[in-house]
């Protein structure tokens, strides 16, 4: 597998580390109710098929992306930078 | 048919030609007082144990490929008790005891080998957390040893005892672990359960399951609808999908496991070997082959095979552990896709339609649970109360918060148990 990072091209999944399912980007309020929290940092749709999920380019640029990617076939169809995907909301 | 040495003899003399296959090839009903939701060694050892301990027999487990075609079939055979928290501390204890008499109960020749199984350590630290877990384990009333560099040399001659990244400190040794034949654990259990009137029903994928007013009525599958007053889904990694057809979404994540075997060699070694620290662990199957493994790919996966970054990194392993096993050729690998829960250990419960029951999130330990998790979601579902050894697998405990069961500590990360 290889992961197209936005800044460094493609590189070898061994540069990255996997954090999880991109839901980890839609962190709930601090306020927010105690079922917010459980959905997530436990719940998951955990799709068989096309996913989005965090990895981090810990042997290159440092950026945190988001795959795009099919946990069925593991073909990468394309990685953005996180903090770009964040603020388009 | 009994099976025994006597039927091996006298068949052999006859030509071997009155074997019967183990089981029948039913048709669906149109309904049942039970349905199982997968074939693998969980489901079926929850139906066998369905009709053997609680006298039900009008049920059917529905498997969507063939039997024994999962995980079950995949696994690396370990079988063991050394768990250290409570909750997992006696479902695994408990567990053990069933595998022990597991041979006698099914006629069934399942080569369970407790041949021991040695944890390595490698620091100080480890040392005290193993002896730590050595004695929780002692506690539940299982067995465990600490073993230091020249005990665990007795055993493990054959070991890298000069390499320095992870000199070898010890190990925690556990006499009655060792290894059971995969397939045969599914055969067995599925013969059991066919001669006590359980349907057997391969080539059947559940596509749907129907509730009306909050309570299960039945299953859609590929070949038709099929009614139940209960329906247990026993599914391994594809849990959070037949989930989703019940409206629910699961604290799992389905992440991809591989493991490799190798051309049958003469006997070399005799126990399980674990290092954790290389992230390695092997025994040696009775037709010789190694069986060996490492860690998840670490990355969300159903493809049920896995890519070579993590293969080279058990091989390399392996070889600073034990440099021996270098000039075997690898035969396979593969891989299978595990059911990850946020803390490593898995459910058994009820869900919150009445009838449905959940048996998931068993990660990559669940071939051990095989005999245990059928007992317990058997009485679970016969009875509507948990068995006492499997009180603690809820599925609420991640909302609460209370009875967490993550063994090595690692946090709420799907990946990291
Ligand atoms: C490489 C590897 C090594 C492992 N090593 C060990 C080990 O050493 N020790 C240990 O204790 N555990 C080990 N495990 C874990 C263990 O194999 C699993 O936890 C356990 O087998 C899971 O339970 P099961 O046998 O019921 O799963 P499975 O055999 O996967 O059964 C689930 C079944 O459900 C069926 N199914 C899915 N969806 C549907 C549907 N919609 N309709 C009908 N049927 C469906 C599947 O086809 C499958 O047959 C390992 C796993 C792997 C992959
Ligand atoms: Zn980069």
């Amino acid at each position: 597998m290889q992961i197209p990072c936005p800044l460094c091209g493609p590189r070898d999944i061994r540069e990255f580390t996997y954090k999880g399912h991109a839901t980890y980007l839609d962190r709930p309020a601090e306020d927010a109710a105690p079922e917010a929290w459980h959905a997530y940092l436990h719940l998951r749709d955990n799709p068989a098929g096309a996913t989005r999920d965090l990895w981090y380019h810990g042997a290159g640029c440092t950026a945190w992306l988001v795959v795009e990617r099919d946990t069925a076939t593991h073909a990468v169809t394309g990685a953005r930078l996180a903090r770009e995907v964040k603020h388009a909301g | 048919m009994r099976y025994s040495g006597w039927q091996v003899l006298a068949q052999g003399l006859l030509g071997n030609g009155g074997w019967r296959p183990a089981w029948r090839d039913p048709a669906p009903k149109p309904a049942y007082d039970i349905i199982i939701i997968g074939g693998g060694g969980h489901g079926l050892a929850t139906a066998f144990y369905l009709a053997k301990e609680h006298g039900l027999t009008n049920i059917a487990v529905l498997e969507k490929g063939y039997l024994g075609g999962g995980n079950v079939g995949r696994n690396t055979t370990i079988v063991r008790a050394n768990y250290g928290l409570p909750g997992n501390s006696e479902f695994y204890s408990h567990s053990l005891k069933l595998w022990e008499g597991l041979e006698g109960e099914l006629n069934y020749n399942v080569m369970h080998s407790q041949r021991g199984l040695i944890n390595l350590f490698h620091s100080d630290g480890q040392r005290d957390a193993y002896t730590r877990r050595a004695n929780a384990i002692i506690n539940q009333g299982d067995d465990a040893q600490i073993l230091d560099r020249e005990g665990v040399r007795k055993l493990l001659p054959y070991l890298d005892y000069e390499q320095t990244r992870f000199p070898i400190f010890g190990g925690l040794y556990h006499p009655r672990g060792g290894t059971a034949r995969h397939d045969a654990v599914a055969w067995g259990f599925a013969r059991g359960a066919d001669q006590r009137g359980v349907d057997l029903i391969q080539n059947c994928e559940v596509t749907g399951i129907d509730i009306e007013n909050g309570r299960v009525t039945g299953v859609q599958t590929s070949r038709g609808a099929i009614r139940a007053k209960k329906v247990g889904i026993v599914v391994a990694g594809r849990s959070s999908q037949v989930a989703a057809m019940a409206g629910m979404r699961l604290p799992i994540e389905s992440h991809i496991l591989q493991a490799f075997v190798t051309e049958g060699l003469k006997p070399c070694i005799d126990h399980v070997v674990t290092y954790g620290m290389g992230h390695f662990y092997i025994s040696q199957s009775d037709k010789g082959g190694l069986v060996f493994g490492g860690d998840l790919d670490f990355y969300a996966s159903y493809a049920a095979r896995g890519n070579l970054p993590m293969a080279e990194h058990v091989i390399e392993a392996g070889m600073t552990l034990m440099p021996m096993i270098g000039k075997a050729r690898m035969l396979r690998s593969w891989g299978g896709i595990m059911d990850m829960s946020p803390d490593g250990s898995p459910v058994i419960d009820r869900t919150h339609i009445d009838g449905l029951y959940l048996n998931c999130g068993w990660c990559y330990g669940g071939f051990k649970a095989v005999p245990g998790s059928g007992h317990c979601f058997a009485h679970l579902i016969a009875t509507d109360r948990p068995h006492e050894a499997a009180a603690r697998y809820r599925l609420d405990r991640f909302a609460t918060g209370r009875g967490l069961m993550d063994e090595e500590g690692t946090g709420s990360q799907h990946n990291l148990h």
